[in-house]
């Protein structure tokens, strides 16, 4: 054993060899313990279920690029309300981190989806959500159905700039008056020529006051509502575009979330990605992979609260003894990791399935629901422990508490969840 | 042109980790520990990757001493831009006792071998701070030494290298081959990106035997105990200087 050969050089002397070697293995194991309680930081390269070396090269590219680029600068973006997504979006573009997943031509990488989901993983080591969420919406939101079913020539105008980091996009799907319920959104496309003209608007538009084109989810002809819909590639900087507000939110602060308006703009036709009437079934496809690079990203974030909740606690004391100390801390911290390992066992097996093809739309809603209603749990469970210190601005915890509120909500609210797992467990009444 | 350069890479402890010292004083904790390339080692890749690029030297071989785990040091290089890497296996006892004098016997065996004209290393690790490999490994060659570079520049078969000295910057110029050690100036070290990550996989890592170089890493130093800094005591303030001067009577100072 390693831990004994170390000590038989140490200890110098032959003699001595034997009886000491007895006390320092003893020593050695039980110190193990202890030292494994350090965060996860060697990666296992040896015995990862998911990940090979090329993965954990990857996270750690990424992790040098968000520990000397982004992570310096999140207080400041978070005070501000807005990140600056060209210089972001350019160096992450510039290092591949775009384009994971998309086809080589276009400046992609063609790698399959476990190495999305790693890069998910890392960017939860940046100290917000605003920014992962508005990277995940340049990587794997805005992108997917342009990758997979659009045009050359809309390839190389929208697609390939995006992945590169030149050009910034946004996703504009929520209205005001339909979110959960896609379907029965109002923006209108009509076509006059070659030119479709739109009229109506978007909400919760991520990035929306800094991007260079938009991924539009409109209605495209007067048909049955799954049907009837496209998905245009729609450029900011056309007249009758107004970004209307910057919306003021509870968390997400360095992310700039737009309310925005169509007031008769008209677009080229051939700015539809695929066929016409596909786009609500196109954006439906994305889902999965949504859903579990979301999951992916909060796992990471989550234990970062704990680790640093247990750091917080070990330092801070109260009745003469380290809040850490208590048993029903680190009893509850150890409940909250176990969570967090189960989500992450489910993600992985996810990944697995979905990169071998399979459909895996049930576990990938179940991790999202999990996912949501964990970061609640252990948002404000670890910031009790923070006491009076979790309540202010400047610990990351209250920044987590309200950045983590959201993942119940967006991407598919907690009902939209339940409600696709009842639909494969056979238990919604049927209409 | 200078045909082949040789970039030492070595895996330490990463910097943000905070180190432990292990119970029983022979050494620090490293066990699940995170570990990456000495910051120093990546200027060194960096600069010698830049030189390729400005197509003055057409080879960079990335050189590694350790176990299993080194291999991922080399990979890291190789996804900055090296064309292979060494893997010189050393394990166990004689790992933890490998200091830069058997590193530097290796180098300079490896140097011969491989007919490098440039040798660039980190000026020293952050582990052991030894700064000694780069000057060792030139003594053993024979070659002269650029040591501290914040600047580096080839012309013809000689190397201009301005140095970080302490009262300010030395400029020298030495012939090829030579040894060239990295300060932090020298460059701002490239993120390796996800396309060279997939392309370094492709790259080739050679294994090499300590004992093929003909190189005997028995060490001459022996650590007797690891120990934390001591404790900074709080200090005691005193209201004249005839306190002060009463005070330090009877701590013996003076």
């Amino acid at each position: 054993m390693a831990l004994c050969v170390r000590s038989l050089h140490y200890s110098g002397f032959s003699r001595q060899i034997l009886k000491t070697t007895a006390v320092f293995s003893k020593r050695h194991i039980s110190e193990r313990v202890s030292s494994k309680s350090e965060p996860r930081s060697a990666p296992q390269t040896a015995d990862h279920v998911l990940y090979t070396q090329e993965h954990f090269a990857l996270k750690d590219s990424l992790r040098k690029i968000i520990d000397q680029e982004i992570n310096p600068y999140v207080d400041e973006w978070e005070e501000k309300g807005q990140f600056p997504a060209h210089r972001i979006f350019k160096i992450l573009g510039s290092a591949g981190f775009l384009g994971v997943n998309k086809p080589v031509e276009y400046g992609g990488l063609g790698l399959d989806f476990s190495y999305s989901v790693a890069v998910a993983e890392e960017l939860g080591s940046i100290n917000c959500g605003g920014i992962p969420m508005a990277i995940g919406v340049q990587s794997d939101m805005a992108t997917p159905a342009l990758a997979r079913f659009g045009s050359a020539e809309l390839k190389k105008e929208f697609l390939l700039p995006s992945i590169m980091g030149d050009k910034v996009a946004c996703l504009g799907v929520s209205e005001v008056g339909a979110g959960s319920d896609v379907a029965s959104i109002k923006t209108k496309a009509v076509r006059k020529g070659d030119e479709f003209v739109i009229n109506g608007g978007k909400m919760w538009t991520t990035t929306g006051s800094q991007a260079d084109w938009m991924c539009l989810l409109a209605n495209t002809s007067d048909g049955p509502p799954h049907k009837n819909k496209s998905l245009i590639c729609l450029p900011m900087d056309l007249p009758g575009i107004h970004i209307a507000r910057k919306i003021n939110k509870l968390g997400m602060w360095s992310s700039d979330t737009a309310e925005v308006f169509f007031d008769d703009v008209r677009v080229p036709c051939k700015n539809v990605i695929g066929e016409e009437g596909m786009g609500f079934t196109y954006q439906m496809l994305q889902f999965q992979e949504e859903r579990m690079w979301g999951v992916a990203n909060i796992l990471t974030t989550m234990e970062k609260i704990i680790q640093e909740t247990i750091n917080y606690t070990r330092e801070r004391k109260i009745f003469h003894q380290p809040v850490l100390h208590h048993q029903v801390v680190h009893f509850r911290l150890a409940e909250l990791q176990t969570e967090i390992e189960l989500l992450r066992s489910l993600l992985y097996r996810c990944t697995a399935l979905y990169i071998k093809g399979n459909d895996v739309t049930k576990l990938a809603s179940m991790a999202k629901l999990k996912g949501g209603r964990l970061a609640r749990e252990l948002g404000d469970g670890c910031l009790q422990y923070w006491g009076g210190m979790g309540f202010t601005s400047d610990v990351l915890v209250s920044r987590f508490y309200r950045d983590s509120r959201l993942m119940s909500i967006g991407a598919g609210a907690d009902e939209v969840m339940l409600s696709i797992i009842c639909k494969y467990m056979d238990t919604l009444p049927k209409k | 042109m200078a045909a082949r350069v040789l970039v030492g890479v070595k895996r330490v402890i990463d910097y943000a980790v905070k180190i432990r010292v292990k119970p029983d004083n022979t050494g620090v904790v490293t066990d699940g520990v995170k570990h990456s390339m000495n910051p120093f080692c990546e200027i060194a890749v960096e600069e010698a990757v830049r030189l390729k690029e400005k197509k003055l030297v057409k080879e960079v071989v990335a050189v590694s001493c350790g176990p299993q785990q080194v291999q991922e040091t080399i990979r890291t290089a190789l996804a900055m831009g090296a064309d292979r890497g060494i893997h010189v296996e050393v394990s166990g006892k004689d790992y933890d006792t490998l200091g830069p004098l058997q590193v530097s016997k290796i180098l300079a065996a490896l140097a011969k071998k491989e007919e490098a004209s440039l040798v660039i290393l980190g000026k020293q690790a952050i582990d052991d701070d030894c700064n000694q490999t780069g000057q060792m490994t030139a003594a053993l060659l024979d070659w002269p030494q650029g040591t501290f570079a914040s600047e580096v520049t080839i012309d013809g078969d000689k190397i201009k290298v301005i140095r970080e000295i302490d009262g300010g910057l030395e400029t020298i110029k030495i012939n090829m081959p030579a040894v060239v050690t990295a300060d932090l100036r020298l460059n701002t070290p490239r993120y390796a990106t996800l396309p060279n990550i997939m392309k370094a996989k492709k790259k080739k890592i050679a294994s090499v035997k300590p004992g093929e170089l003909g190189v005997d890493l028995t060490s001459r130093l022996e650590v007797l105990r690891v120990e934390e800094p001591a404790q900074r005591q709080a200090g005691v303030k005193v209201e004249t200087v005839e306190d002060l001067v009463g005070k330090l009577k009877e701590a013996g100072r003076i």
